[in-house]
Formats: structure tokens, sequence, C-alpha cells
């Protein structure tokens, strides 16, 4: 007996003089979905790109600002005397985790791959003819044209090494109608902090960091990131001390965490804005009564519409203080946005029914707004305000709230006279937005225009932006823009949306603005 | 025997039939995979690309053809979301489904029996009016809020046990089970409860029913009046008798609770079949709702089925009937 008590204190002292020793910090960290594949350019989605960052990496990133920021390259700029060639140094010294040596090879492999017919990175890649080697630590990108922001493209295309990726047959991104699944869905090979010990998809991945690391060794040696779809299990789980970190906590949550001893939350604003958006042309709306014209098609129906929108009851009211009211779509983060353009009226009743009258709907008229329930932060809730807010002036509109799932065909296939969306830019610049919000529609444009609007000037501006190759006259032509889309009103902003992050008392996770958090950030007290 | 069971089977592979034709026809309305599959800024073209390469355009009856015919093989197809074999997702997802079910019922019968017992035998006492009048709460209050209650009360307040997963797990052969380390068994505790309250009150109120009848029978009256034991009227006679209805409830059952944890795996972020299932439900993964759908039709169809052949071999007048009816 009295052996066996000796023995266990040994081990008892041992197991803590060994912790002490690793010094290992391990973060439990829980969401509410999961990455959808480790496949680094199949999906472009926020969640699957989280995962990514960890274990592999791409060769620009992105500080909480905003800004670009160097990674696998470390200087990059335009070719001398040629604006349509973008040409990158990379960081020498890197390896894999498997050991290989990272160069130009990968680069050159890992944009074709992203640029293949499978990869849903394709889109940010379209302007890229070719890329090629100029050493082993160089590359130049061939670009159709001048292509001022493309390296805003690069920050969530993640690079392979081409050796790892020959051996495992991976040239092709995952092809579903081929019915096979792909070695890269489950294994990695990246340059990141991170290396992959287990995966249980849709419950638990595991990583640990990696010694060979050319950053500063971060804070953070192990993570368990995990799953938890539902918003009351995953927050009790913080209060009972199962996981450090949790996401996509729910806003009336935020407040009653923040105020728990021994959990704090992080607040910060996220790069996606909400807003209305309504058909124009002189076709009649299909849910409305008014059957000889298209009310929204009125500049004075759609300047009233906006003065009954009360911006900041929506935010005191439906979003529990968790937004930023905003006059524009377009967050503050992003290149063209203005204190100017983000300013938004004051509700005025009175001068919405005079502009309703002027108008010639007196009585107002009906419409179906469609609404998504399961996607945004209380997206349901704010069109139901904005119900009761348009009622004032005599629009009676009736709800159509649906999953995501059901609300996206409808929009995609413009089925819809009235409808609430968020959108998130990526980019970080503004033609982003126009592309696929503003333009006409077409097969590689307007593809959320969902009201069909068309100003043929204003496509010509677009378009251009793409190849202008002077940064003034650029900003300038996404001046006039703004304008245009903001004196039109061709979208109806409500507000920005705000992330907020929960956490043990002794830990700190800054707030990342597209939501994609690194525990390479976490500092503990 | 032969015939009736060849008959059987034949019922059998028409309901399945008709299970998958249902379940395709549904899901075909319950959304479009593309806008979970693709990204914001893909263009109208890459959707019409995605679209052919899915198979998507083709009329409905062509799409039902393929997937049946996939099925016959075991081939479900690959999941939309997750981009791997739907076969292979629901089998590595079975074992915690099915051990959630298996510790379920088991809490559901002893407790079951036990309370019926007791309330059964003592009819007027006080302790009963409570644990009857709790069962009726218990029933009557949904699935998903006694799990966030327990979670509350024995996670959240108390410490005691995990609010959600399955703790560590063991990997034998294929199966991966939570029953052989203690933070598996510590996980599968709330759960297990959450589940089997329902049955728990069904089969309490059957055996206590059934024991009362029993209890009133003349084969009980002359047991007593021989000078048998309490004991040995009580268990030795009255409760054998009682379990027969009680064992068949509790096998069909079993079905309905492989089925239908999918609330309690939800709650409990419990990593079967069944929030697999709502996972897929929210990305319009059409394979794996299929499949799914289909999984649960077999489940109760082969239940069924063992059930009518063991009544076939137990009930000598369905034999008679089986060789002169037809």
């Amino acid at each position: 007996m009295q052996k066996s008590l000796a023995r266990l204190t040994a081990v008892l002292i041992a197991s803590t003089v060994l912790v002490g020793v690793a010094n290992a910090e391990t973060i439990r960290w829980a969401r509410s979905s999961d990455a959808l594949t480790l496949d680094p350019h199949s999906q472009n989605q926020g969640n699957t790109h989280t995962v990514a960052h960890h274990i592999y990496e791409t060769l620009l990133g992105r500080d909480n600002d905003g800004s670009l920021t160097p990674r696998l390259a470390t200087e990059w700029g335009l070719k001398e005397g040629d604006p349509t060639v973008w040409v990158f140094k990379l960081r020498e010294g890197v390896k894999f985790h498997n050991g290989n040596d990272f160069t130009a090879e990968d680069v050159i492999y890992s944009i074709e791959r992203a640029k293949s017919e499978f990869s849903n990175m394709k889109q940010l890649h379209a302007e890229v003819v070719s890329v090629s080697a100029v050493d082993d630590h160089t590359v130049e990108f061939q670009m159709k044209g001048p292509a001022l922001i493309y390296p805003n493209n690069l920050t969530n295309t993640f690079i392979m090494d081409k050796t790892w990726s020959d051996e495992h047959d991976l040239a092709v991104v995952q092809d579903f109608a081929s019915g096979a699944s792909n070695y890269s869905v489950l294994n990695t090979n990246g340059t990141g902090p991170y290396t992959l010990v287990s995966r249980e998809v849709d419950v638990k991945t595991v990583l640990t960091s990696h010694d060979g690391w050319w950053g500063e060794k971060p804070a953070v040696t192990d993570i368990e990131y995990l799953t938890i779809a539902d918003a009351q299990t995953r927050v009790s789980a913080l209060l009972s001390g199962e996981v450090d970190i949790v996401q996509d906590v729910p806003p009336q949550d935020i407040e009653r965490l923040g105020n728990t001893e021994g959990f704090k939350v992080e607040i910060g604003p996220e790069n996606r804005f909400i807003y209305f958006g309504y058909r124009f042309g002189e076709e009649p709306l299909k849910s409305s009564n008014i059957t000889d014209s298209n009310p929204f098609n009125n500049p004075q129906v759609r300047e009233a519409m906006e003065l009954v929108l009360d911006r900041d009851a929506i935010k005191q009211v439906v979003m529990r203080g968790q937004s930023i009211p905003t006059g524009i779509p377009n967050p503050p983060f992003v290149n063209g946005w203005t204190p100017e353009l983000d300013a938004y009226p004051k509700p005025d009743i009175e001068k919405a029914k005079a502009l309703m009258v002027e108008a010639g709907y007196p009585d107002g008229f009906t419409v179906t707004l469609d609404t998504p329930n399961n996607r945004y932060v209380n997206d349901e809730a704010i069109s139901t305000a904005y119900v009761g807010m348009l009622g004032q002036i005599g629009i009676k509109v009736t709800l159509a709230s649906r999953p995501v799932a059901e609300h996206s065909p409808i929009i995609l296939a413009n089925n819809s006279d009235f409808y609430l969306l968020g959108w998130g830019v990526p980019t970080f610049d503004s033609a982003y937005v126009f592309n696929d919000l503003i333009h006409s529609k077409t097969d590689l444009h307007g593809t959320y225009n969902v009201g069909l609007y068309s100003n043929p000037e204003l496509d010509e501006k677009i378009i251009a932006l793409g190849t202008m190759d002077d940064i003034a006259a650029r900003d300038a032509t996404i001046a006039e823009i703004w304008n245009v889309v903001k004196a039109d009103r061709v979208l109806m902003p409500v507000h920005n949306q705000v992330l907020a992050y929960a956490m043990r008392e002794g830990v700190t996770l800054p707030v990342q603005p597209e939501n994609q958090p690194n525990m390479t950030t976490v500092t503990f007290d | 025997m032969l015939a009736f069971i060849a008959r059987r089977l034949l019922q059998s592979v028409i309901v399945m039939l008709v299970v998958a034709f249902i379940a395709f026809l549904v899901f075909r309305y319950v959304g479009d995979p593309l806008a979970a599959l693709l990204s914001q800024d893909a263009k109208q073209a890459d959707y019409d690309a995605a679209r052919e390469r899915l198979g998507l355009d083709q009329p409905f009856y062509v799409q039902f053809f393929y997937f049946v015919a996939n099925a016959l093989q075991g081939q479900f197809g690959i999941s939309y979301r997750l981009q791997q074999p739907v076969s292979q997702l629901i089998l590595e997802r079975l074992p915690a489904t099915i051990e959630l079910a298996f510790a379920s019922s088991i809490i559901a019968l002893i407790g079951g029996v036990l309370l019926g017992i007791y309330t059964a035998l003592r009819q007027r006492a006080v302790s009963t009016g409570i644990i009857m009048t709790l069962s009726l709460i218990g029933v009557s209050i949904p699935t998903f809020l006694i799990g966030i209650g327990l979670i509350y009360v024995f996670a959240v307040e108390l410490k005691w046990l995990p609010s959600f997963g399955r703790g560590e797990v063991v990997q034998i052969g294929w199966w991966r089970t939570g029953l052989l380390t203690q933070s598996g068994l510590r996980s599968l505790i709330l759960p297990a409860i959450t589940l089997s309250l329902f049955q728990l009150t069904l089969i309490m109120r059957l055996v206590r029913a059934e024991m009362l009848e029993v209890m009133r029978t003349d084969y009980i009256r002359f047991a007593r009046a021989r000078g048998l034991s309490k004991r040995a009227i009580n268990f030795g006679h009255a409760l054998k008798n009682t379990m027969v209805p009680v064992i068949t409830i509790t096998g069909l059952q079993l079905g309905s609770v492989i089925a239908f944890a999918i609330i309690t795996e939800t709650v409990f972020q419990w990593p079967g079949v069944g929030s697999l299932f709502v996972n897929s439900v929210a990305a319009v993964d059409v394979p794996v709702m299929a499949a799914y759908l289909v999984f649960v039709a077999l489940v109760f169809v082969v239940i069924n089925l063992i059930v009518d052949i063991l009544y076939f071999i137990v009930d000598p007048r369905l034999r008679v009937g089986a060789k002169t009816g037809r």
C-alpha cells in the first residue's frame, strides 16, 4: 500500500514536470460548422479557408485591419515597364511539412491547379495568362492586361507541394461527377505553422505546431478544432470549460457571456454588409397588386423606402447593438469606401409619404419580400422589422422566409421582386461588389444582380476597372461609380455585420474581419 | 414457410423502392445544392457547368434510375458537402448511433420495468403518484429541452459530465467505440438518458398496465391461496407473463430509437448518423439525405421482417393459414 502510494506520487510529479517543460498550450476551439474539405482549391468558403490557413500558406496574407502582408512572398510589384506582369519574390528557406523545399515550381503548380476547371478559386485568377519562374525564388504572373489589384486575389489561394501532389495524383481538383474522392481531401502537406494530426469530419480536427515553420513560434502549440452545430450546446461547452474559444456566438448571448465571471467576448467589424434589393425595369412585379407598372422602378419610391428604413432602430432592437449601420453597400475596409458615402438619412415618414403621393402610389402597393432565415445574423428579424417600417407608407409586404438553400436558387434565377442578401468583399476592393451586384447580368458578370439593374455607362466603367494601369484614375472611376449607385439607390444597405468571439479569461483571440481567425494570433495572459 | 418469406421479401423490396422514390422526389424540392457548393463569386457560366457535371440538368426519372442502380451496388455517390463516399460516411458514423441507441434502450428497459413493477405493486403509495406524474411531464417536454436542461445542470453548473461529443474513442477494426474509455462512457450518460426517457415512460406504463391485469387473473389468486411467497408470485409468475409484450415493443422501438436519435444527437453534438443527416439537410446534400432515408427504411423493414418470421414460427395458426389459405 505504502509502496503504491509512493509510486503514484512519483508518477504525478513526473507528469507535472513534463507539462512544465514542454509548456504546451492547447486551444480547444469550437465553431458551428466544419471545413468542407482539406483540398485547398476545391471550395472558396470561409470555414474551409480558416482551417487551411493553419496548415497551408498563401503568397500574401491579410492583416486584421485589411492590409496586405508578406507571407510566402516577401516582395511584390509590377514589372518595370510592363504593367501586365506581376513579380513575386519568394521567401527562402521555407520547407513543406514533409521536408521538401518550397520553390517557384510549387507556386506555378498551385496557381495552375487553382485555375483549373473544377476549382472554386478559378474566378480569382481568371486574368492570369501564365505563371513562370525567373529563378527558384522569383515568379512572374503574366496577366491579360494591367491588373492593379490582383495581389488582393491571392490571400486565400494556398500553395501546395508539386512533388507531393504528383505522388498522390492531385493535378485535378476533386470532381463530384467522377465519383471519386481525392487524397488531399483528408491529407495535407503545407508550409504553414501547424501540421495535421487527425481529422474526423464534422467532429474534430487536431493540429500541432510545425517545428520547421519559418515564422516566430506561436504561443498556441496544439489546436483542437471542434464542430458544435447547436448554438446552446456550443455556449454551454464554453461555460462548462470544455472549450476555450467559441465562434458564431448568438447576439443574445454576447452580453451575457461578457458579463459572466471568467469569460470575455472580443467584438469587431466583419467584412460583410446586409442589404435589401428590388427589381428594376418597366415590367410589372410578379407579386404586386400594381399590374401596369413597376413601383420600384420609380426613384421617388426608392427614396421613400430609404426614408422609412430606420437603421439605428434595427441596430438597437433587432441586433442588440451588434451591427454597424451603413449608407453604402461596401464595408469600411474596402478600397472605395468614404465616410460621405457611408452617411445615411434620418427616417422621415412625412417626406416619404409625400414622395409616395408624388410617385403616384398614395395608397401604396403590395409586394413579397424574400428573406433567408439561417444565413446571416438575425436575417429574418431584420426583414420583419423592415416590413413594419414599410407599412407606415402603405407598402404592404408579405414575408417569404426560407432556409438559404431554398432562398439562393430563387435569387439566382432572378425570381424575386424584393429580397434580403449579404455580401462579403474578399478582395477588399470595390470592383468585386460592382462585378457581381451592379454590372448588368451576363454569363460572366452580375450573377447576383437579382434586380436586373442595368446601366450601360456603368458597365463600361466597371469593365474598365479591370485593366486600368493608373491607380489614381482607377480610384476616381470607383468614386464615380459609387456616386451613381448611391444616388440611384441600386441597393438598400442596412448595416455591416459584427463578429463576436467568446473565450475564457486568460486567452485573447483578436477578431479577423473575414471571420477567419488564426490561432497564431492568440495570446495568453 | 419459404413461400411466406419470399412474399414478405418481395413486399420489403417494394417498400424500399417507394421510400427511395419519395426521398428522391422530396429532396428535389428542398433547395439547390449549388448554392452551398459554389463560391459567392461564381459566374452564371460556372453554375451551368456544375449543374451539368452533377447531372442535375437531367430529367427526374433519369436521376432516379441512376440512384437506384447505384444504390443496388451499395453506391450512394459522393457527398456534395464532404466529398467522401456516402456509404463510407454512414458506416463510419453508425457505431456512434448504435451505441447510443443500445445504451438508451437498456436504460429504458431496466428503468421502465423496475418502475412499472413498483408502481403496479404499490398502487396507492404517494411515491407511485409522484412517479406517474413525473412520467407524464417527462413525456410532454420536448427532447431538446430535456437535453439542454441536463447539459445546464450536469455540465455547466455541476461540471460532472461532458456537454457534447463522444469523448475518447478506440478503433477496433472498422468499429470505432467509445465504450472502452472513461471519457467515452461519461459522454454517453447524458445523451443516453435524454434519448431513453420517452421509451422508459412507455415501457413503465406498459409493464404497469400488464402487471395490474395479470395480478387480477385467477392463477395469481390461486397462487396466493396456495400460500406462495409474495416474491414468488410477483416475480416468478406475474412478471414472467408481463414480459412478452414488453419485449416485442422494445424490439420494435429499437428501430425508431436508431432512426429518430436525430434531435438528441444534434443537441449533444453526438457524431452519429442523425447529426450527419441534419448537417446534410442544411447543405442540401441530396446523396446523403436520400441514403439516410433509405437506410432508416431498411432498418424498419428488416426488423419487421424478423418479427413477422418469428411470429410465423411461434404462432401455429399463421402456418395453417399459409398452407390452406392460398
